[in-house]
């Protein structure tokens, strides 16, 4: 992390971390969508998994592409991503338990829990990244 | 007041902006979320009509109340206010909303997964199927926005506020991103009403 300083941030910059979270977001709710639409029956399971795959894709190339920055505010992000974790970690499992009560079971509940944490991830990840790209001062 | 680089506005001693001091997340305030989300638990668990339509109602309205109002009239009258007036408004208004806007999403999303089980709009069969899946569609597009533009923009002006030398320009920037932002929600909650008088007629 920074030193604390005094001088006005900066914009860090950075890769498309916050695009390519919404993309990821976006395949996680079309896969649950997907699996919604059929309930109680189950959906075709072809088109949920190529969209999860699709969002685990992202979030994995997100990942590498921010751990690659060098000189990027990790102290602050890991501050952010750690309390946002938490906050969706709770609405998730709030989800997690309305799928399980309702009896959802094998693998259309597999493929909703992987979902669930796919966004328990993107959401704190874009949150940790939007504060920490701006912590950093001005590079001389 | 003199006017900064950026076109905001110094204080009369020419530095930074005073910004008073706040709590970027409201601790009073959790113990109330507690008790909605124990709320909630219950509901669910019961599986009941009248307190799934309750937490559905209560938390939708009130959602789409807040995001409309956010987006169409608090956001452009911010835009107006002087940059002092504006951070008052922020440092107070904003750490609430890190509270509120999970806590109704939440009480909205899952009481309405519950009772779309309980009353069958899941199923194909259901006359207003088409409508249930594209009430989904149109909650992704408000998550997807909002998780990813106005949440980070909120939290991120906070922490922004935080330092000893706010950068002026980072803020106005966060802000115009949450007020977009929130004005695109705010369009999606008018489909989001259609849908549901629809559903409901």
């Amino acid at each position: 992390m920074a030193a604390p300083t005094s001088q006005p941030s900066a914009d860090f910059g950075g890769p498309k971390i916050t695009e390519l979270g919404m993309l990821s977001i976006g395949f996680v709710a079309a896969g649950v969508i997907d699996l919604a639409a059929y309930f109680p029956n189950r959906a075709p399971l072809g088109p949920v998994v190529a969209l999860l795959a699709l969002a685990a894709g992202t979030l994995a190339v997100n990942l590498l592409l921010l751990v690659r920055q060098p000189g990027f505010a990790w102290a602050r992000f890991r501050q952010v991503f750690g309390w946002m974790a938490i906050v969706y970690g709770v609405i998730a499992g709030m989800l997690e338990y309305t799928f399980i009560y309702d009896h959802t079971r094998g693998t259309v509940l597999g493929l909703m829990t992987v979902f669930l944490v796919l966004f328990t991830i993107n959401v704190p990840l874009i949150d940790g990244f939007t504060v920490a790209r701006f912590e950093n001062p001005p590079a001389s | 007041m003199s006017v900064a680089e950026h076109g905001m506005p110094m204080n009369a001693q020419g530095g930074p902006p005073r910004v008073p001091a706040f709590d970027i997340v409201p601790v009073k305030g959790i113990p109330i979320v507690g008790v909605i989300v124990v709320g909630l638990i219950a509901a669910i668990a019961a599986n009941k009509m009248w307190p799934l339509t309750f937490f559905h109602v209560v938390g939708g309205g009130l959602w789409t109340g807040v995001d409309l109002f956010m987006g169409f009239v608090l956001g452009p009258i911010m835009g107006r206010l002087s940059i002092p007036a504006r951070i008052e408004l922020t440092t107070r208004l904003m750490p609430k909303m890190l509270l509120i806007m999970p806590t109704l999403v939440t009480m909205t999303l899952a009481s309405g997964f519950q009772l779309a089980r309980l009353n069958g709009m899941f199923a194909g069969g259901y006359s207003h199927h088409t409508w249930v899946v594209v009430s989904m569609v149109v909650v992704a597009v408000m998550a997807i926005t909002a998780l990813g533009l106005l949440q980070p923009a909120n939290i991120a002006v906070l922490f922004e506020l935080k330092k000893p030398q706010p950068n002026p320009a980072i803020i106005g920037k966060l802000m115009r991103r949450f007020m977009y932002a929130a004005a695109v929600t705010g369009t999606m909650q008018v489909a989001t009403l259609i849908i549901m008088t629809r559903l409901a007629s």
